[in-house]
């Protein structure tokens, strides 16, 4: 089957659904979002937690309440949605671009399109990639995997359960898990601060009196069948486990969230640059990928904390694709962002001169009293200092009017 | 007579699958007990997938007697069966003027062995073939013949083979007792509550062997578990070489490699410590530490942020006898020993395979040739990550045209639809590593994080298993046991 559209979106997850309905309100006709799982919603539809759309709704909403008001928003236009289908390959020749899918229902699909949204989300860590020593037990998964088993098949994967990571999902599911009557036993996290938002260490474990093990890290995992115990170390500055210092925790299930990684295998297949730092793509001041017509937004691009700024950004990318649309924007001209001090990245790369812009960043480490600075030469463009401020939590900056002829624009802490 | 044989092998490995295959072109009743949920779940699938060209061998040993046959037979095997197979060499790399030495040592073993092709080549040869091999390399000794596969694919593919030829596969019978009757005839009897029959045991136990040889009163070998660790790096390290590469070796093992996988990858291992645990399937530290450094020698581009995975392999070294295999009759009539088959064990076995053949036939089982014997496999699934990566979507429309199926994507990374999920359970691998192995869906970058419970789902809309009964590798390794009952919260 051949379809021709003006715009496709790849994920009907928070981003996608946010992207389409953007182009759907910048003029843009003939909006397909291809969805491989049963329903729109991505990862929301797990995350059956409050917290969502405090931004966006000014309420606090479940996941799949916060999706269910995307979706019923897309119901009320003529945005395509294609479920159980899945992009298999993205083919770039000039302003053409073809989107193969599979489809449950209509086999392969050749989708002609002028604008491609890449909106495919991440996928977390794993053991494998932090090389945990040990056996290879059932009952060691991420955190994702045990939220999906738990909340939407209603299976606990364990009774004592130890969390690696303080990422937020970990955090979430030491709660989620201790509620349906297991003992979550310890959190262990490698850094010396928290990986997840302040408040989920407040509401998911300090509320449970679930101890958080910083500056640790698990040294061996016992079992054959199942897990039956993991032994956690106390780090020193060079990262190796204080073998003194070690103990044992009994367990039968460990939960890992360890980092969540974009999942680009398609935009990479494609031909789309790619940044080593957040693992997605590179992208100007309108979210446009290195391949004229592709854009990206949401967790494919870098990972969020909040969905209200996944969907945020998803809105901006749905208007620069349409203006893309109309107008041909070429790759804008743009001035490099450039990290320094403490900044793990600075995103867009580039900002368009005499334009608003918009930069998404991460610092490298805790810091306190650190003041955030976007300067281009001598001209200070924006300012702010932060009590305390860290990696778990996304800094988004805006600056009025991007200076039309400077060499770079560098974002630094000070 | 239902559990009534003439011939039972003990043990689903890849020596035990060569054998029942080898076995079930004749007509005889046979039955292979695999003491695990699935075959190839004990050393075979920790296997590095090296089919060797024979150059490591020593002369006169029964590695050296089965490797070289055992090399030269899988061409045709892989055309029957349908697994991947290439003939890629293996290369052993001399970094200074004794490792050169040590090359022609292995040269002149090699001659011995009849290996073919073999050549000793200077450092640009060696660079010009594998570029991304560490400058400082003199030498290599280089057999082309050498070729890998994928160690459980072929032993999914002897089982299957057999089975389509007659031979009964029975999973989860771990043997608790074996002894004679008052006919003389071998009873067999399994942890599970079965008791058979045979005339004649195949003994290919692996690391048990020494434990199913005891019930025979054979004691003259043990087998002590050496210890192996390897590493998989991602597909995006791509190709990073072509052909095997191996260090010049140390005492008890071939050292440490890095390995092309059949299905692109590189791995890089194992290491080699003798255990006394048959269980301490445990990776380490030090182990990793070593892996690395000594791959990294090699091949300058191998890094540790790369693993996807990592596991361990026990070889099943046999004490007392050199660490040679331990192949062939015993002092019990009828009890036929394929034990102590470490490297390079699945190079040889489809040579060992021939072997246990003739000595079942002096041990006085009849063998006749069948006449509707069919080398070839009926039921090999159509893999779509191979269109994938061709980008034939074509090809790819007109499979799911056909079965609707193949439409969906269950593993993502490796590209596995349910259709191939559906087929390997038909094939009676009900389990989500038996699954992994015989479809990939899993072993990518994502580790399952993603298809985990979509394949489970699958597992229990076509075998009625229970959501939380499904296990990872059989009983004990349930993923999610504790169904949420309503109100079981606080």
């Amino acid at each position: 089957m051949i379809k021709n559209v003006d715009a496709i979106v790849i994920g009907g997850g928070p981003a996608g659904m946010a992207a389409a309905l953007s182009l759907k309100n910048n003029g843009i006709e003939k909006v397909l979002i291809a969805e491989r799982e049963d329903f729109l919603g991505g990862i929301l539809l797990q995350c059956i937690h409050n917290g969502f759309g405090l931004h966006r709704f000014k309420e606090e909403l479940t996941g799949p309440e916060y999706a269910e008001r995307y979706i019923d928003f897309l119901k009320s236009t003529d945005v395509e949605v294609l479920l159980k289908t899945c992009a298999i390959d993205i083919v770039s020749t000039g302003k053409k671009k073809k989107v193969y899918l599979m489809s449950e229902s209509s086999g392969l699909i050749e989708v002609n399109a002028k604008v491609v949204i890449l909106a495919m989300g991440c996928r977390e860590r794993n053991r494998g990639n932090i090389a945990i020593p040990g056996s290879r037990p059932a009952g060691v998964m991420t955190a994702g995997l045990a939220q999906k088993l738990v909340n939407r098949y209603g299976y606990m994967p364990g009774k004592e359960i130890v969390i690696l990571g303080s990422g937020d999902i970990g955090l979430i599911m030491a709660r989620r898990m201790t509620w349906e009557g297991a003992k979550v036993k310890a959190v262990i996290e490698l850094q010396s601060y928290p990986g997840g938002l302040n408040r989920n260490i407040v509401q998911c474990l300090n509320d449970y009196n679930i101890p958080l093990y910083l500056s640790h890290t698990i040294t061996n995992i016992y079992g054959n069948e199942r897990i039956r115990a993991v032994d956690v170390a106390p780090i020193n500055e060079f990262r190796e486990p204080l073998k003194e210092n070690t103990f044992n925790i009994t367990c039968d299930a460990l939960l890992l969230s360890v980092g969540l990684i974009p999942e680009n295998e398609l935009s990479s297949n494609a031909g789309v640059c790619l940044d080593k730092v957040t693992g997605g793509p590179l992208v100007d001041s309108n979210l446009m990928t290195s391949i004229s017509g592709i854009f990206a937004c949401g967790n494919v691009l870098h990972v969020h904390d909040l969905v209200d700024w996944a969907s945020e950004e998803a809105e901006d990318c749905g208007k620069s694709a349409g203006e893309y649309f109309k107008t041909a924007i070429v790759q804008a001209k743009g001035i490099p962002v450039k990290a320094g001090h403490l900044v793990r990245y600075a995103l867009p790369s580039t900002l368009e001169p005499g334009k608003p812009g918009l930069i998404s960043l991460r610092t490298i480490a805790p810091a306190e009293n650190a003041a955030i600075i976007v300067k281009a030469g001598d001209s200070v463009l924006y300012k702010k200092t932060h009590k305390k401020i860290f990696p778990s939590e996304m800094q988004r900056i805006k600056i009025d009017t991007v200076p039309e002829n400077a060499d770079a624009i560098h974002v630094y802490f000070e | 007579m239902k559990n009534d044989f003439q011939v039972i092998i003990i043990g689903c490995g890849v020596v035990g699958a060569a054998i029942a295959r080898e076995l079930s072109k004749f007509k005889i009743k046979i039955a292979v007990l695999e003491k695990e949920a699935d075959v190839s779940f004990g050393t075979s699938k920790a296997n590095s997938g090296i089919i060797h060209g024979g150059f490591h061998s020593l002369q006169g040993s029964l590695k050296a007697k089965f490797v070289v046959p055992g090399n030269r037979k899988y061409d045709r095997l892989c055309e029957e069966l349908e697994f991947p197979f290439e003939r890629r060499g293996e290369l052993m790399v001399a970094f200074d003027e004794d490792e050169l030495r040590i090359l022609q040592i292995y040269y002149k073993r090699g001659l011995d062995n009849k290996v073919p092709y073999m050549e000793i080549l200077g450092r640009e040869r060696v660079l010009e073939m594998e570029p991304n091999l560490s400058p400082d390399i003199l030498g290599a000794l280089y057999a082309p013949t050498a070729g890998i596969i994928c160690p459980y694919e072929y032993c999914f593919a002897l089982i299957g083979n057999a089975r389509e030829n007659g031979a009964e596969l029975l999973l989860n019978q771990k043997v608790s007792w074996i002894g004679k009757n008052n006919n003389s005839r071998f009873v067999v009897e399994t942890e599970a509550g079965n008791s058979f029959t045979a005339d004649c045991i195949v003994n290919a136990a692996g690391l048990y062997a020494d434990e199913i040889a005891q019930h025979m009163r054979i004691t003259d070998f043990k087998i002590v578990p050496r210890k192996g660790e390897e590493y998989l790096l991602d597909r995006r390290v791509g190709t990073l070489i072509k052909r095997v590469v191996f260090p010049c070796p140390s005492s008890n093992s071939k050292g440490m490699l890095v390995i092309p996988t059949i299905d692109g990858p590189v791995m890089v291992g194992p290491t080699a410590i003798d255990t006394e645990n048959k269980t301490d399937y445990s990776t380490t530290r030090e182990g990793l530490k070593e892996v690395f450094q000594q791959a990294q020698r090699m091949v300058p581009g191998v890094r540790i942020s790369d693993i996807i995975t990592s596991f361990v392999g026990l070889r099943p070294a046999a004490v007392g006898n050199d660490g040679d295999f331990i192949i062939g009759k015993t002092d019990v009539q009828g009890f036929i020993n394929a034990a102590g088959i470490q490297s390079p064990g699945l190079t040889a076995s489809p040579a060992i395979a021939e072997h246990i053949r003739e000595v079942i036939t002096k041990e006085g089982v009849k063998m006749e040739l069948k006449s509707n014997f069919d080398p070839h496999r009926k039921t090999v699934c159509t893999k779509i990550r191979h269109l994938l990566e061709k980008r034939d979507f074509e090809q790819y429309g007109k499979i799911v045209d056909k079965n609707k199926a193949y439409s969906k994507l269950v593993c993502r990374c490796e590209n596995v639809t349910e259709a191939e999920i559906i087929a390997a359970i038909r094939d009676g691998h009900t389990t989500l590593d038996g699954i992994k192995f015989a479809t990939r869906a899993g072993t990518g970058r994502c580790q399952a994080g993603f298809c985990t419970s979509r394949v489970m789902e699958i597992i229990h809309r076509e075998t009625g298993i229970p959501f939380d009964k499904i296990t990872k590798k059989g009983k004990g390794s349930e993923i999610a046991p504790y169904p949420i009952k309503k109100g079981n919260g606080n």
